[in-house]
């Protein structure tokens, strides 16, 4: 057994720095790319269209149709990606929790209302309720992260309940309340602090899924406003030229995948070291 | 058990009321059908308005508009589409079969790849094949479906020519799409096996069945697997919701005449009813699905009822 434990370890560390490296190169380049390219995602050069990748140092990754440079988008599509996935995973958790806490502590009312939204969740695949919600509002970048959080707080809702639920009866928190602690110290210095745990995993995991979502919506044209560089909305320009520019389509997609295999990554490797008993699991 | 089949059928019964709620609420919020039936459509009375909006029911009180909607869809009338009158139960008719083909291919690809896989990792834990099948299932899963798609479409049909681009016409258009969802539902699926199968493992009936001398392969497919089946089950039901928001999108993608491709071009025609249609059809199937999986499951494993 001890063999396999040692591989066991060994490939977890292999996994994290895998994630690790990816999900910083990645917000790297995000971060620098107005030092990379000043101005450079929207420049329209007529004269470079459609050149082919790998074949000037001008344009590593070629043009699309307009003569944009692809690298220049793609690093910028980052940017909204990153920006989602971040934004609506942190304001997910911020309502998320804040419900679960109350609904486990306080069971009753709360409670029954934040179960009764996590059955309608289950009854509503997101694109449903995505495509309900934008028809009503329009698709925007900020409809998009409010969609998000309308659709995602009830997980860590439902997670933190759960964790509430065995902790309250624990004699920590039976002997904080027997000595008067007052409610929203117990929940927010006793309660709060043993089961972030799972809500870090979690929102790792979501990040990536989001980035994932986000580019769904925006290739559907539910999303980000078109007009703005995105994966998902490179990818939706790029069917059309399928057959002539086949990179225009490829790379907004690879880096989709490395971007949030990255996050995966690191949330699977998060998820072993910090919650092995895999409350969180998919 | 009674109690239990009553509980879990009123909580399905309140689902749908809050869907259909929901939708009908937020779809009135959106504006007078009647002005945007005519968008730049000319010069109109306050009579013409009238007029449409008494044919079109939108002139009663919400309450009254959702119970005929709720009539209509008892008796399957959805009525019908702004965009050339078509009757929506027809178009939904139409759609709804070859979405939910396909929904069923693609669940059939994934339980015929990620059985043998999930088994696989589980009786290698820890090794190679293992490790290997975990990195593979987190790339499928970090995979945007729609990108899939598009790569399997410039590879086989762009570049190799092999299978049709679009559309659905014979067997060969189902290759693509059907591919496309059941990789992506794997990439889930195996670690569902793979867990279940590690737990099944170490059972002592499974511990009986090797002792007794049979073969690993009779011990695995026989013993082990038809013993984790209900968990399997129940989990890949509860993947049916997943499974058609997926397809929705990649139907987009192969032009496939299913709900997706009526849901996003009623979004584009601001046609109402049948939006309503799709969203409430789509969601009652699956609450359909998930409340017979939970009922199955009760039946068969009696802990479940108590909880």
């Amino acid at each position: 057994m001890a063999t396999n434990t040692s591989r066991l370890s060994r490939f977890y560390s292999l996994e994290f720095i895998l994630g690790a490296a990816l999900t910083l190169i990645i917000c790297l380049a995000v971060l620098l790319s107005d030092v990379l390219f000043p101005g450079g995602a929207d420049k329209i050069n007529l004269i470079a269209r459609l050149t082919k990748p790998f074949t000037t140092l001008a344009y590593p990754l070629g043009t699309d149709p307009l003569g944009r440079d692809v690298l220049a988008r793609v690093i910028a599509g980052g940017k909204i990606s990153l920006l989602v996935g971040f934004t609506s995973v942190i304001g997910a958790v911020i309502f998320g929790v804040l419900m679960g806490l109350i609904a486990g502590y306080y069971r009753g009312f709360w409670d029954m209302l934040v179960m009764r939204f996590a059955d309608l969740q289950l009854a509503m695949p997101f694109i449903l309720l995505a495509i309900t919600f934008i028809a009503i509002v329009g698709g925007s970048l900020t409809n998009t992260i409010i969609l998000l959080i309308v659709s995602q707080w009830v997980q860590y809702a439902r997670v933190v309940r759960g964790s509430v639920l065995t902790l309250r009866e624990r004699e920590f928190i039976l002997s904080a309340r027997a000595i008067g602690v007052k409610d929203w110290r117990i929940i927010f210095q006793h309660l709060l602090p043993n089961l972030i745990g799972p809500v870090i995993v979690l929102m790792t995991l979501n990040v990536a899924n989001n980035i994932l979502l986000e580019s769904s919506l925006t290739f559907l044209g539910l999303g980000v406003d078109p007009t703005i560089p995105s994966w998902g909305g490179m990818l939706a320009d790029g069917r059309t030229y399928l057959q002539t520019a086949w990179w225009v389509s490829v790379f907004p997609g690879l880096a989709i995948l490395l971007t949030v295999l990255g996050l995966n990554l690191l949330g699977d490797w998060l998820r072993d070291s910090l919650d092995p008993t895999g409350r969180t699991s998919r | 058990m009674a109690g239990f089949l009553i509980k879990r059928l009123l909580q399905a019964i309140f689902v749908v009321f809050a869907i259909t709620l929901v939708v009908s609420f937020a779809i009135r919020l959106t504006g007078d059908p009647a002005l945007m039936m005519f968008q730049g459509g000319g010069s109109m009375t306050e009579e013409d308005l009238m007029r449409i909006r008494a044919s079109l029911g939108t002139d009663q009180p919400f309450i009254m508009q959702y119970l005929n909607f709720l009539k209509g869809m008892v008796t399957l009338d959805f009525g019908r589409s702004f965009t050339g009158g078509t009757s929506v139960s027809m178009l939904i008719g139409n759609a709804l079969p070859a979405t939910l083909l396909l929904a069923f291919i693609s669940m059939f690809v994934s339980i015929a790849l990620s059985i043998p896989l999930g088994i696989k990792a589980a009786t290698a834990r820890g090794k190679g094949a293992d490790q290997a099948i975990r990195i593979l299932s987190l790339i499928g899963l970090s995979f945007p479906n729609f990108w899939l798609a598009t790569m399997l479409v410039l590879l086989f049909a762009v570049t190799l020519g092999w299978l049709p681009p679009s559309g659905m016409s014979g067997w060969t258009s189902y290759v693509m799409p059907a591919v496309t969802m059941g990789i992506i539902l794997t990439a889930t699926n195996v670690r569902l096996v793979r867990t279940s199968m590690l737990e099944t493992l170490q059972s002592q009936y499974v511990m009986v069945a090797r002792a007794k001398g049979l073969s690993e392969t009779t011990v695995l497919y026989k013993h082990a697997l038809r013993n984790c089946a209900i968990p399997l089950i129940t989990y890949f039901g509860l993947q049916f919701g997943g499974l058609l928001g997926g397809i929705v999108v990649v139907e987009r993608v192969f032009n496939w005449p299913g709900m997706g491709t009526l849901a996003f071009d009623a979004v584009s025609a601001r046609d109402y009813p049948v939006l309503q249609a799709v969203i409430t059809v789509l969601s009652l199937m699956i609450v359909g699905v998930n409340l017979l999986v939970d009922i199955a499951y009760g039946l068969v494993d009696p802990r479940i009822r108590t909880e």
